[in-house]
């Protein structure tokens, strides 16, 4: 291609304002994602049109947008899925066509057909691939027809034993042997040989008579420990269609993507191909026009298999656009206008490698993410580093509010090799700044570095696997650690110095305490250490049990990052610790221990969100992990139980009630 | 001979002599094979130096007594009901070997039932007093000691306070009082009382002229709780102080409540409910710490300005956040404090009486370094109304920063005095008034931002241009009007269909900044992300703003 080689995190394609396409989007979504694509229709010289709800009517992407139309209140139901309201900000703006982004109309076929009932053009695949990838029988009947792998299977009933022993061997081993009426995991069994197989299918024929009254049994494959591996693809309106290379997209949480990277380390070049041309194939097969990606499971031994089709631009498109230089929502909005593909199969390169890092308000200390809610109070994206990209439609001062994603940003990060990818998304997840909310970059950068994810060791049970109890936040070396009480000590120190400097002239003169000794206490999760500190200009040694440790910075002690030399080596860090000085520390000694409340007889939310129902009133009697309520806060239903049986004292919430973080909901006796 | 006479001489006149002599007298007295006339100066002086032997035991020994204070098995006691010494306290507060004590030899002069004994004596008696450093900046300093008869009040006590309260007054420094007290002793009778208004009278006089700090750090109970009622600001340790008139066995038996120390006079009650208390700390060493940097904000006196400290926060840093911070619907609300954060340094602020009349913030930061007292609707609770609590706690505020020379930052989104029966027995006219006059007669510079609602007489009050405000903004969210749009229109338009076209005529012609710009009640209308920029050149300027009010022998605010 035209710029092998060349390290880019740009696109390489050229943007032709005079290229007629439409005089003017609507976007028809917003966040990030609408940021976006806006970004891309104004270096092709299009008008845009923003929708938002009414509390987003200060976001980033209305701000972005030539015109803005708000189609509703802040429930997604009643604004972003709103398609009369939609359709009536498409009127009133004169808007040609309709970019639906990720995720609420974007694989609404409903949607697309009114637009084309209005003649206004749907930046999408047609209506017919939408309706036969949606859904999921069609699409692998389709699939299969396209010579496409899917998950081999018996789609039969089967007979006994010795049938499921022989069709097993036909599938090849694992198999999973599963209840025809099952869900939920009963009646399933998974059998690596033939013993197994017999023994699985007595159990799981009496656990399926038992749980479902129906002893009927299938048999498939079983795809132990999968990768979760995408192709992307781009076709046109006359039958041109393109793989783009794949993504690699195993790190995943509850089903939803994390860090996401291209090209995969797992893929060999014939294993790449293979996959592309089924999934170009199978677009073909759907008369499959724009951006599109195929989802494949991939097993140890690299046999690859159907998943589903998303006919929309993809959350973690951008990764496939710093590889190949590509501009996907340009080449959707030129495919959406008729315009054949300019590429051959042969112009799409692989340039290097590209990670992105999902940034949520999350929690990740609670199942590796519970959305959490705030006022971003600060706000910096690592982008003064080169090779970064930070999709993101919020800034300072934006609310992430329960109505909508947790999202704050993708951040991608571009390198030659994946080991300069990698290095490059350390040092930007080390230099992002977000307060305000609770954010995953913790857990993200504990992943990155994680040895299993650096030799690519990943399947999508990674995160269960690497932390079976959850994660704990980052087990920090002895180096590390003893680096990081330095710097806070040197900080401190530092501090300290700064707040006797009074500046202008004084009545009374400032007696400054002159040491250039200190003694401090740092505590540090639950160890405290004892340090001594020297000084000599911005130089600081520290000393750690015999150990010493230099740190110097010219620091600026209002800025959210500092940069800080160890040792001679340059290092940003974001910690929390606690400085005491020694005395302090030693007088703490004495101070006492608060109580902590008792929680098992009350009941706080756990996380902002909405009440959705209220199972008990005042006087009830509650057993112990008895449903009191249930807390809805971004897609997820959570069931609040009692942590005691007891008689509950007071309700302080009902249902449809906004509760925040910790507030009180039910009080037992 | 000459040496001889040389000895004489210094030991007749000069005291400091006497302890190089004390160290060599002794070395030569074993070792005295040498000259008479020398052996005979010797015994002259070792006749001094043995009586002065004696005294420097004493001393010692008096100094010994007094650092440990009631004895080793109080201070453990102390120690056991999570609570410093008085001495610890005063090591933590102030810069390291900076204490410089005072009448550390006073012992109480009472006599009667048996406190004349020696054991019942104290050097020091049951307070510590002294001047320090906090940061290197001079604070005079008492600090009451528990562990001695429960850190009541002698007569001998309270003349060791108004001791360094005189000097602090005459040097111009501030007073930082250690509250750890269980009230009068009562051994010495009238004595104690008297003591107890000496002390009174010092805190009023020292009122306005340097700044006064009093830390709650155990009981302050009966009359000792209105020295710290008169100062300027009292802080509270959570579980280990309280502070009241009269105990919960009293009030039993006067009006039959039932009620603990903790919610009778505990540090909850009085930072929550009764407003008694300005911040309380989760413990001695939390507060002590925090004391320090508290005491950064204050100027040493009345005839200081306000300290300006080393700032790396660039003056003119631009705040993004704060343009898309107002709602577009002015019903709804949002946090005062993240417009405070946003535009102090570093975002740090001090809040003052941050869990009591919520719907106004109050509280020290700095701009570009410099201190500044910051006044703030909170439409988050009550909509940011003014009433009865909110007015008082305000003006209070106001008039320290008036007092000390501490520029006043107000940032207005008040949709006017709360109505109700409730508000208008409490008497709100008469309290309302309070910070209406606190923010007319201050004449430290004074700076306002308008950020949304500005309505009705809860306008004039909050730093208005009228109440000679200097700089007056309005951002363009907002609205300076006699009452919302709603009101106004069902009364000018009463009976008449269509009122919500008059709304909306209304809302076009009040609810924005004009009305106000165009008359000159405010000076600009100004994007908010650029608040702190402007507010910093302003304070510039007006750090050399001089004001008078007419001469008076005092204002008569209405209390």
């Amino acid at each position: 291609m035209q710029r092998c080689g060349v390290i880019i995190c740009r696109y390489s394609t050229v943007y032709d304002p005079n290229e007629k396409t439409f005089d003017k989007i609507l976007i028809a979504n917003r966040g990030e994602i609408a940021c976006r694509v806006i970004k891309t229709c104004k270096k092709m010289g299009i008008k845009t049109v923003a929708v938002h709800s009414d509390v987003d009517s200060s976001a980033v992407h209305v701000k972005m947008a030539d015109e803005a139309v708000c189609v509703g209140p802040a429930p997604t139901s009643k604004s972003y899925l709103n398609m009369d309201a939609i359709m009536n900000a498409i009127k009133q703006t004169g808007a040609q066509a309709v970019h639906p982004g990720y995720g609420f109309l974007s694989e609404n076929k409903e949607f697309a057909k009114r637009l084309e009932a209005e003649g206004v053009t749907f930046i999408g695949p047609d209506t017919h691939a939408i309706q036969a990838m949606g859904d999921k029988i069609e699409s692998k009947l389709i699939a299969k027809a396209a010579k496409v792998n899917t998950i081999p299977g018996f789609d039969g009933v089967v007979k006994d034993a010795e049938e499921a022993v022989k069709i097993a061997g036909e599938i090849g081993y694992p198999v999973m042997i599963k209840a025809s009426a099952g869900g939920g995991g009963k009646g399933m069994r998974i059998a690596w040989n033939d013993e197994e197989t017999r023994e699985g299918f007595r159990f799981s024929s009496q656990e399926a008579a038992s749980s479902f009254g129906d002893d009927r049994l299938l048999i498939e494959k079983f795809i132990d420990n999968p990768r979760h591996i995408e192709i992307q693809v781009l076709a046109d309106k006359h039958g041109n269609a393109l793989w783009l290379n794949e993504r690699e997209c195993s790190i995943q949480r509850r089903n939803q993507k994390v860090v996401e990277e291209a090209p995969s380390t797992f893929l060999d070049p014939d294993t790449r191909r293979a996959m592309g041309e089924q999934a170009v194939s199978l677009a073909k097969a759907v008369k499959y026009s724009s951006a599109g990606t195929v989802e494949f499971l991939v097993d140890t031994k690299k046999n690859f298999y159907f998943l589903e089709m998303n006919t929309r631009l993809q959350v973690e498109h951008p990764i496939t656009e710093c590889i190949t230089g590509l501009d996907l929502v340009q080449q959707m909005i030129l495919i959406a206008k008729g315009y054949k593909l300019q590429q051959k199969q042969s112009d799409i390169p692989i340039n290097g490698w590209a990670i992105e890092s999902r940034v949520y308000a999350e929690d990740p200390y609670k199942s590796f993410g519970l959305p959490s809610i705030g006022r971003l109070s600060q706000y910096q994206e690592p982008l003064d580093l080169p090779n970064v990209r930070v999709d993101s439609g919020i800034q300072e001062g934006s609310d992430i509010s329960i109505y909508y994603d947790p999202m704050i940003s993708k951040l991608v990060t571009y390198g030659k090799t994946r080991e300069e990818a990698l290095k490059k998304m350390e040092e930007a997840l080390d230099n992002y700044v977000i307060r305000g909310v609770t954010h995953n970059i913790p857990l993200l950068r504990e992943i990155i570095v994680h040895p299993r994810f650096v030799s690519g060791d990943i399947s999508t049970k990674f995160l269960p696997e690497v932390y079976p109890d959850g994660f704990k936040g980052h087990m920090l070396t002895a180096g590390e650690r003893r680096e990081l009480l330095a710097t806070a000590a040197a900080l401190y120190v530092a501090a300290q110095l700064r707040s006797q400097k009074f500046l202008g002239d004084l009545r009374v003169s400032i007696v400054p305490a002159e040491s250039r000794q200190w003694e401090l206490c740092v505590e540090l999760d639950q160890g405290v250490h004892m340090l001594g500190v020297s000084r000599s200009g911005n130089n600081y040694t520290v000393e750690i049990d015999g150990e010493k440790v230099e740190v110097s910075g010219e620091w600026n002690l209002a800025s959210a990052l500092l940069p800080i030399t160890i040792n001679g080596k340059h290092r940003n860090l974001q910690f929390k610790l606690r400085v005491l000085s020694k005395l302090a520390a030693y007088l703490s000694k004495h101070m006492p221990e608060k109580i902590p409340e008792d929680t098992s007889s009350i009941l706080r939310s756990p996380m902002p969100g909405s009440v959705v129902a209220v199972s008990v009133k005042p006087g009830d009697n509650v057993a112990e992990g008895q449903e009191i309520c249930v807390i809805e806060a971004m897609k997820m239903q959570n069931s609040m139980t009692a942590a005691k049986t007891a008689k509950v004292k007071s309700v302080h919430c009902k249902a449809g009630d906004t509760v925040g973080e910790g507030d009180l909901l039910v009080e037992l006796e | 001979m000459a040496i001889y006479a040389l000895m004489r001489s210094s030991l007749g006149l000069l005291h400091g002599l006497k302890c190089s002599f004390k160290s060599v007298g002794q070395i030569p007295y074993g070792a005295a094979t040498g000259a008479i006339t020398q052996a005979k100066g010797l015994q002259n002086a070792r006749c001094y130096s043995v009586n002065h032997l004696s005294v420097q035991e004493r001393i010692e020994k008096k100094r010994k007594a007094a650092l440990t204070g009631g004895g080793q098995l109080r201070i453990a006691a102390q120690h056991k009901r999570g609570k410093l010494t008085a001495r610890e306290r005063l090591e933590l507060l102030l810069d390291p070997d900076s204490f410089v004590e005072y009448d550390m030899f006073v012992e109480h002069r009472c006599s009667d039932f048996g406190m004349e004994a020696d054991h019942n004596k104290y050097p020091g008696d049951s307070v510590v007093t002294g001047q320090g450093r906090i940061n290197g900046r001079l604070v005079y300093v008492f600090s009451q000691d528990f562990t001695v008869f429960g850190g009541s009040l002698s007569g001998a006590h309270a003349q060791k306070v108004c001791k360094i309260m005189d000097q602090a007054m005459m040097v111009g420094a501030p007073v930082i009082g250690l509250n750890d007290s269980g009230g009068a002793r009562i051994q010495e009778g009238v004595e104690s009382l008297a003591g107890y208004a000496d002390i009174f009278l010092r805190n009023v006089m020292a009122s306005g002229v340097v700044p006064q700090i009093s830390l709650i750090m155990g009981p302050c109970a009966g009359g000792a709780v209105y020295s710290p009622a008169l100062t300027d600001f009292t802080f509270m340790v959570k579980d280990t102080s309280y502070l009241f008139i009269t105990g919960p066995d009293v009030v039993k038996s006067v009006t039959n409540e039932d009620v603990t120390q903790e919610e009778l006079g505990g540090a909850k009650t009085h930072t929550t409910v009764s407003g008694v208390a300005h911040r309380a700390f989760e413990n001695d060493v939390d507060a002590l710490l925090n004391l320090r940097d508290f005491f950064n904000f204050l100027p040493l006196s009345n005839k200081d300005p306000a300290p300006v400290t080393e700032c790396h926060d660039p003056r003119d840093r631009p705040v993004p956040g704060l343009d898309t911070i107002v709602p577009f619907e002015s019903t709804k609300a949002y946090d005062m404090l993240d417009i405070v954060h946003g535009i102090v340094d570093e975002r740090e602020f001090f809040e003052i009486m941050p869990n009591y009349a919520k719907n106004i913030v109050v509280g020290f930061a700095r701009m570009n370094g410099r201190t500044v007292g910051i006044v703030g609707n909170q439409p988050k609770v009550a909509s940011g109304c003014l009433d009865i609590n909110s007015s008082v706690k305000g003006a209070r505020f106001v008039r320290f920063c008036d007092a000390f020379n501490i520029p006043i930052i107000t940032f207005v989104d008040v949709p006017g005095f709360l109505p109700g029966t409730a508000q208008e027995y409490g008497g709100i006219i008469r309290h309302g008034a309070k910070l209406l006059y606190a923010f007319a007669e201050a004449t430290v510079p004074k700076i306002t931002v308008i950020t949304r609602k500005a309505y009705g007489g809860a306008y004039d009050v909050m730093s208005s241009k009228h109440l000679r405000g200097d700089v007056n903004y309005a951002w363009p969210s907002a609205e300076v009007a006699v009452m919302g749009a709603k009101g106004a229109v069902q009364i000018i338009f009463r009976g008449k269909e269509n009122q919500a076209e008059a709304e909306a005529e209304y809302v076009e012609k009040f609810a924005n900044p004009f009305p106000a710009a165009v008359r000159g009640f405010v000076d600009d209308i100004i994007q908010p992300s650029t608040t702190r920029k402007r507010i910093c050149r302003d304070l510039e300027v007006l750090a050399s703003k001089k004001q008078t009010n007419p001469w008076k022998k005092h204002a008569n605010i209405p209390l």
